[in-house]
């Protein structure tokens, strides 16, 4: 019988809690740059143009089309070398934290893109002829009219979609980056207690996502109440 | 004031619009009548460029909306368009519907264009309404707020596509009394509806459109009375006798 012992958990708090601002971190700035992004590539989608539409097409197809932790994985293990060359930056310096970052942002925006193109989508026509008949230009309709409703309809999926993130952050441990899952992980594998960790970090794990997702449905149900 | 010459417009094979000519002087008044189907609100969305069209010519106040030289966006900050679903928007206020294009297109100042659209919601009779939401109002009242904030940007000519066809019946006769004010004031308009009523109380022209092509321009009076078309005596017998 296998014999718990979580005593090693309070001595690596302050270790696990800078773990967790790692993940919280990565989680926070990959839904910022994810956003915006995506928001450009959504419009690009929708384009008349047609390279821009292309490119958006191509660009989303391929970022849900691999795997994350393969993605994590070339911008850790060969970005760095290009973009180290390309800004002269010293080999040996610490990247992982940057490559990762980039890399979630990236993967993310198509993810994002397609959540918002739905959204743009959901506004009737109607609006920006509207917006058109009133002398605005496309940016000013977009900006003004069409996004404000689409972001309004697409709160909760957007925030869904930054709780899957913040689960996946756990995917960096491929770089060694000790995030709150590599955090746990390090202490766990030093005092042969990887069991008790994986646990205590799963339950962390669930009680945020679980509680967050929550915050999520009231949120829906106030302002989306139908 | 707005001039349509041999406009034709088509999707693949389907002519949605087949040299289609006249003209609107100032002042005027043009009921644009017909089935469902014939290109009426189609044309009236070429005048302000809203819908492209592949051949003939439409000036407007001296403009060729036609042109792809043409800035549509300044032609259309003053030519006034009111649509069959209102379509306000639904995340602001009343005043700041009536104010963001003043604000935005024409540059006004926020008071001086929030002065100005109460005023005009004031002369729709919805001053009390002007810190509520589109979704709060009903449809007459929302058609109302959309006349007001197209007349805040002090347009030429005003547009009217369909601007009754989704209204409970209740609530037409608000929005054609203020259409009426609008035209005994000598606003130049031009209005795509059923409102047979309307038409003979306001009217100066009817244009009678069958599968893209205008069937009928004429005065009120000859229309009503004469038409020459026997797709326009069908169409009138159909609507009149209820």
């Amino acid at each position: 019988m296998y014999e718990f012992d979580w005593s090693s958990i309070p001595g690596a708090l302050p270790f696990l809690w800078d773990g967790m601002k790692i993940s919280l971190v990565i989680t926070a700035q990959a839904v910022l740059i994810g956003i915006v992004w995506g928001t450009l590539l959504a419009m690009m989608r929708l384009s008349s143009i047609k390279p821009l539409s292309w490119f958006a097409a191509g660009y989303v197809n391929l970022f849900r089309a691999v795997p994350l932790v393969m993605v994590l994985l070339w911008f850790f293990l060969i970005v760095p070398e290009f973009v180290g060359q390309l800004f002269n930056i010293p080999k040996g310096t610490d990247l992982r934290l940057s490559s990762a970052m980039a890399g979630f942002a990236l993967f993310e925006a198509a993810y994002y893109s397609e959540i918002i193109r739905a959204g743009i989508q959901s506004v009737p026509k109607g609006q920006i002829a509207a917006s058109y008949a009133l002398g605005m230009t496309y940016g000013q309709a977009m900006r003004l009219v069409v996004l404000p409703q689409a972001f309004r309809n697409m709160v909760p999926l957007l925030l869904t979609q930054g709780i899957i993130l913040f689960q996946d952050t756990s995917l960096v441990y491929v770089s060694a980056l000790a995030d709150f899952f590599g955090a746990a992980y390090k202490v766990g594998d030093r005092d042969g207690r990887l069991v008790e960790m994986l646990l205590f970090a799963g339950a962390v794990y669930f009680v945020i996502c679980f509680a967050a997702s929550q915050l999520v449905k009231r949120l829906q149900k106030k302002y989306h109440p139908a | 004031m707005i001039k349509i010459a041999n406009v034709s417009k088509h999707y693949g094979d389907f002519n949605v619009l087949k040299d289609c000519s006249t003209t609107v002087s100032k002042g005027e008044v043009i009921v644009v009548c017909g089935p469902s189907g014939s290109g009426k609100s189609t044309l009236i969305k070429c005048v302000n460029g809203l819908e492209p069209f592949q051949s003939g010519e439409i000036i407007v106040n001296g403009i060729s909306v036609g042109d792809p030289k043409t800035n549509l966006s300044k032609l259309r900050s003053h030519v006034g368009m009111v649509f069959q679903n209102f379509e306000l928007f639904p995340h602001m206020s009343i005043t700041q519907n009536l104010a963001i294009a003043q604000v935005k297109v024409l540059g006004r100042k926020q008071d001086e264009a929030i002065d100005k659209g109460l005023k005009l919601l004031d002369r729709v009779g919805l001053k009390a309404h002007a810190h509520k939401f589109p979704g709060q109002l009903s449809g007459g009242q929302q058609q109302r707020v959309a006349i007001a904030r197209a007349l805040a940007m002090d347009p030429i000519c005003m547009l009217f596509d369909e601007p009754t066809s989704a209204l409970d019946p209740e609530m037409v006769n608000e929005v054609l009394d203020v259409m009426t004010e609008l035209a005994q004031e000598g606003m130049t308009m031009m209005c795509v509806t059923h409102e047979m009523g309307f038409a003979r109380r306001v009217a100066d022209r009817v244009i009678f459109m069958d599968q893209g092509a205008i069937v009928e321009d004429d005065s009120k009076e000859a229309f009503f009375a004469n038409p020459r078309s026997e797709r326009a005596q069908q169409f009138l017998a159909k609507i009149l006798h209820h």
